[in-house]
């Protein structure tokens, strides 16, 4: 691979999403870095098994040659359909904080006045 | 073979598939009748809990044997030529041991919220909830695959989100779980991160093969980092735990008892990455172990600080009663901190650790369960006072001993054995931690026990003016809470009685074969590779 471009996309996407969640203040945009962290570790799996010029692991069809490595494939399968659930309850959390206070702004909701 | 040898052999797969299948029955269930899904739940979790200490009765008695005692149960083909894509369950001491708390804490969760919940509408769906949570824990503490490990990991942060939202009319609860599951998702990615370095290197998820083939690279140092840091975050140490007295304080304390189970679940997994996968690394190289285990008890001494001096300053019941849980955490952490610090080179040259650091960790193990049972009862308590009065700041409150003569019996138990006060079980683990710690250095046992004698001033001011003082007009009609919760508070406080009692029986029987099957780490290895 050229430069291992995949595994410098793989950090890029990672250091963005914990700059998302850590300093943006919008609950969405915390939403959108847990994804793209999520992108990014998916990417490093599929990357990982990936070897160049090699075709899909399917072994009744296969043309020969290489052909990737499954697991990671299948781990990364596993990891989209634990995201998508982890996703959707956090953005269903999300209805219920703006319905509830009226705002996304992480500094003016759960405060609990004494 | 007969019937008990058959459930035996596939115990760890039943502890597992049996509150999963019954999380999907329950909403069937609901369909028909309200009190039958509740003795459904029960008897599910009860089969689960027996299926445990069936499991954990043959374990422990090979294990004071001397007997091989882990069981490794394989899923699929039995067939040995390809190792590396099966998946393992691998039940050791440890992983049995963290098994009975999480099973014991769910089983009384669900009869606590028999009357607990009963007015609040969707329940098959917090059942449901409440059994995929047991399941993901119990999967989290017996599997022995690393990547199973952290779907276990999302089944059960994703379900416990979901139940510390389950009061979504209380905007504070719905942003105790957002922070909730903001934290674990990261943690879990950072988990699988860590994962796949691992699998990047030597082609195996399974953590016995991992563990025989580690390295110690610089790629593995980053893959300890991430999984110490995850596991850390989710498991409430200090930096990182801004979102435990929140979550703690604001789900429905049924909820919190077994969230108390998933933090330690969690605790469980710093543990085995500590002594299993990174345990051969660790006992060869004395610089490393001291200075990890340095950094592991420094945390735990600001984790016990800061846990008793925000409990100082809370108003709100279940709020410092979080914190103290925070603290509590800090001395579980203190024991292994000080096992990893005292290893050292003796005058053979051979790498060893003195008795006390095998002490320190046996202290720590037994502190898990001391500290789920002191802490839930704790928190079943707060959630009877809000049953019965609907209030949770402490300046409100007043008299109760008066109305709920029961639950102010059980809050002195539990007062007495989170601060570590004989004949309590807290003494017993925290009277280990602290005379191992001091030999290792005194400035940390002097600083834990000065933490559990204000732990001691807290609730005793709590207890003053929650239960006692005078009769306050408001609360002239409460009556003591009904019987599910006075069995549930009641079974947890009567085990807290007989550790303390019998600790030695309990030390010996149980704690020990767990914290030598931590120690032992070249034995798990060999037994899961000699099968392969």
């Amino acid at each position: 691979m050229i430069f291992n471009i995949p595994f410098i996309a793989v950090v890029a996407l990672i250091l963005i999403g914990l700059y998302a969640v850590v300093f943006k203040r919008n609950l969405i945009k915390m939403v959108i870095g847990i994804t793209l962290i999520e992108s990014g570790v998916n990417l490093f799996l599929i990357t990982l098994g990936y070897r160049e010029g090699s075709v899909a692991p399917i072994y009744t069809s296969s043309p020969g040659g290489i052909m990737s490595l499954p697991v990671p494939q299948a781990l990364t399968l596993t990891s989209i359909v634990i995201g998508v659930a982890v996703l959707a309850l956090m953005l269903s959390l999300v209805v219920h904080i703006y319905r509830h206070y009226g705002t996304l702004d992480a500094r003016k909701i759960g405060r609990v006045e004494e | 073979m007969n019937i008990v040898d058959a459930v035996l052999a596939h115990s760890p797969a039943l502890i597992v598939a049996v509150p999963l299948i019954g999380a999907f029955l329950t909403p069937l269930v609901s369909r028909l009748n309200d009190k039958l899904r509740n003795i459904f739940v029960i008897l599910v979790l009860g089969l689960t809990s027996s299926l445990v200490l069936l499991l954990a009765s043959d374990i422990f008695t090979k294990a004071t044997q001397g007997l091989p005692s882990i069981h490794r149960y394989v899923f699929g083909s039995q067939d040995l030529a390809l190792p590396v894509v099966r998946i393992l369950f691998e039940v050791d001491g440890m992983s049995i041991f963290m098994a009975i708390i999480s099973a014991i804490l769910a089983l009384m969760a669900v009869i606590y919220s028999w009357a607990f919940m009963k007015e609040n509408t969707g329940l098959d769906k917090y059942y449901t909830l409440i059994l995929l949570m047991t399941a993901g824990m119990l999967g989290m503490e017996l599997t022995g695959d690393m990547f199973n490990f952290f779907v276990f990991l999302e089944i059960t942060s994703i379900s416990s989100c979901a139940l510390i939202a389950f009061w979504t009319h209380k905007g504070e609860a719905v942003d105790a779980a957002f922070k909730y599951i903001v934290i674990s998702a990261i943690g879990a990615l950072f988990v699988l991160f860590a994962v796949a370095l691992l699998y990047g290197q030597y082609n195996a998820l399974n953590i016995a093969v991992l563990a025989n083939a580690i390295q110690y690279t610089f790629l593995d140092k980053i893959a300890l980092v991430l999984l110490i840091v995850a596991l850390a975050m989710k498991a409430g140490i200090v930096p990182m735990h801004m979102w435990l007295p929140d979550a703690y304080g604001r789900a429905p304390s049924s909820v919190t008892l077994i969230l108390i189970g998933a933090t330690q679940a969690s605790l469980y997994g710093v543990f085995r990455v500590c002594f299993t996968l990174y345990g051969g690394v660790f006992n060869s190289l004395v610089i490393t172990s001291n200075t990890i285990g340095w950094v592991i008890a420094t945390l735990a001494i600001i984790t016990i600080l800061m846990g008793v001096t925000m409990a100082l300053r809370q108003s709100d019941f279940k709020r410092l009663i979080a914190y103290a849980a925070v603290a509590e955490i800090g001395y579980m952490l203190l024991g292994v901190g000080t096992r990893l610090a005292s290893t050292y080179i003796n005058d053979y040259g051979q790498i060893t650790f003195p008795a006390y650091g095998a002490t320190a960790l046996t202290g720590s193990i037994f502190h898990i369960m001391n500290d789920a049972l002191d802490v839930g009862l704790l928190f079943l308590v707060a959630g009877a006072i809000y049953y019965a009065t609907k209030e949770t700041s402490l300046n409100r409150m007043g008299g109760l001993a008066r109305n709920m003569k029961y639950t102010s019996i059980f809050f002195i138990i539990g007062l007495l054995a989170v601060s570590g006060m004989p004949p309590m079980n807290g003494f017993a683990s925290k009277l280990l931690i602290y005379e191992s710690t001091y030999q290792l250095n005194p400035i940390l046992a002097i600083i834990a026990i000065l933490a559990s004698i204000m732990l001691l001033a807290v609730f005793v001011k709590v207890f003053h003016s929650a239960f006692m003082g005078p009769a306050l007009p408001k609360f002239k009609n409460v009556k003591e809470v009904s019987k599910s919760m006075l069995i549930a508070m009641g079974v947890i406080a009567a085990i807290i009685i007989v550790f303390g009692l019998f600790p030695n029986l309990v030390v010996e029987n149980i704690v020990r074969p767990a914290a030598d099957a931590l120690i032992q780490h070249s034995s798990y290895i060999t037994h899961v590779l000699g099968g392969i």
